[in-house]
């Protein structure tokens, strides 16, 4: 069973009816046992970082947190996936409206983009783009360079090992667009909105 | 590079897709689920739904084709018309729309655009701009469906949705609207230039070289199309064709 974690952070009804598309079930979620319990864990999210790490780490009725149920099955091997702000929340700590930690699986800073010397650039990074792949991932096996999804951000991570990028994009320059670590991985754009290419890449990520 | 966008727009009353002829009631088009697969077929990059549903009980009947697309549909998609209150956002954020937009709410009450943006994040919340050339040079922002002039700046105005967190800005020109005549590139361009956010330019495209010019000349990094496509003038296709052929970045 996949389970989407349900942290009262935006869309997720989305990732829910792509996955169904692909023939798959998934249980949308704020139960920190049935977490734990699932086959495969998808961490989904658009909205603000602080906001977002003060609901997961709020101990929940059994008194765990999200944030506790969502780390430990992490380290347990099973697929895991983050979609958008879900890739960020991975990381150490966002400059995103102050200084913020994050739940530190993936070495790392999430930062504005600077488009300072870009007049014609704008932020949030709003639209389609252009994928790149620095090494092979099974997460876009099938995939083309420059197979175009997605992305609706303000603020990009910056991961401490570099060897975790998978995909690379470019806005005022290239940032991360996907990582993997081990049973991690994580999309800064959005598979659930991002047509075939979306759904041929959340099919990868339930085959994994 | 970020790709420009096209994006079709479809007004919707009572569930419905309605085309307005000019001097006629609105024509029934089709199911809006139907037609946003088909537009999501053709290349199409998000759609606008904007509900104009007169009738205040009927106007949940919108939430219930926003479901259904949201089911068939996996590409963003944003809806508007009528939204008054950070509420009735969520509602409609919760059928698995990605963006809402809101217009003349906005204008009356301001502080809707950053309590939306607090609520839902600013890349939920898209402000539509109404916008008609004042006889000495600047243009004027009209609400309640262009009626109602409000006096204000809609470059000032656009600039302040900005700064009180909006994601993006849909603009259109009520001169060029309908005309076919080419998106209005001056209003277009000076609000590009001023907002640090996304500009859609919508009214007024009749042939694909003024899509070229909405989103080279006017600055704008989306191009919202409605009577082109609807009335089989061009194709998604087509247009995302020609601008990839003028060396415009386009997803195809």
């Amino acid at each position: 069973m996949i389970a989407i974690v349900d942290y009262g952070m935006g869309n997720l009804r989305s990732v829910e009816k792509a996955l169904q598309k692909i023939g798959q079930t998934a249980s949308v979620t704020a139960d920190p046992a049935e977490i734990g319990r699932a086959d495969r864990l998808i961490l989904p999210g658009v909205g603000a970082f602080g906001a977002a790490m003060e609901r997961l780490r709020a101990p929940g009725a059994s008194g765990t947190s999200l944030a506790t149920a969502v780390t430990d099955f992490a380290r347990s091997r099973r697929p895991f996936l983050g979609i958008c702000l879900g890739m960020q929340l991975l990381l150490t700590e966002s400059e995103e409206l102050g200084e913020h930690t994050g739940l530190d699986l993936l070495p790392g800073q999430v930062v504005r983009f600077d488009v300072s010397e870009h007049p014609d650039l704008k932020v949030p990074h709003m639209g389609w783009n252009a994928l790149q792949f620095p090494r092979a991932s099974p997460l876009f096996a099938g995939l083309s360079e420059g197979a175009q999804v997605f992305f609706v951000h303000s603020y990009h991570c910056v991961p401490a090992d570099a060897s975790v990028t998978t995909a690379t994009c470019d806005h005022a320059g290239p940032f991360a667009a996907a990582l993997q670590r081990g049973n991690l991985y994580a999309t800064q754009f959005h598979p659930e909105k991002s047509g075939d290419i979306g759904l041929h890449i959340l099919s990868n990520f339930v085959g994994v | 590079m970020v790709s420009r966008r096209i994006i079709p727009a479809l007004d919707i009353q009572e569930g419905r897709v309605v085309k307005c002829v000019r001097f006629l009631n609105p024509r029934d088009a089709g199911d809006p689920v139907d037609l946003a697969r088909l537009y999501d077929a053709e290349g199409a990059d998000e759609i606008v739904f904007l509900d104009i549903t007169a009738s205040h009980e009927k106007r949940g009947i919108i939430l219930d084709v926003a479901r259904r697309v949201a089911e068939e549909v996996f590409i963003p998609f944003t809806v508007g018309g009528g939204i008054r209150t950070v509420e009735e956002m969520r509602e409609i954020l919760k059928t698995g729309a990605d963006k809402i937009f809101i217009n003349s709410s906005a204008v009356r009450t301001p502080d809707l655009i950053g309590e939306g943006a607090d609520r839902f994040g600013s890349q939920c919340i898209v402000v539509a701009i109404d916008g008609k050339l004042r006889p000495d040079g600047w243009y004027e922002v009209y609400v309640n469906g262009g009626r109602t002039p409000t006096g204000l700046d809609a470059v000032h105005w656009a600039e302040e949705v900005a700064r009180r967190g909006a994601g993006e800005i849909l603009l259109t020109s009520m001169d060029a609207d309908g005309t076919q005549a080419g998106y209005e590139l001056t209003l277009t361009r000076r609000v590009a230039d001023t907002v640090p956010i996304p500009v859609i330019a919508s009214g007024g495209a009749g042939t694909l070289q003024h899509i070229y010019e909405g989103v080279t000349t006017g600055g704008a990094e989306a191009a919202l199309v409605a009577s082109l496509i609807h009335y089989q003038i061009h194709s998604i296709r087509e247009m995302k064709t020609y601008l990839r052929d003028h060396g415009v970045p386009v997803r195809l």
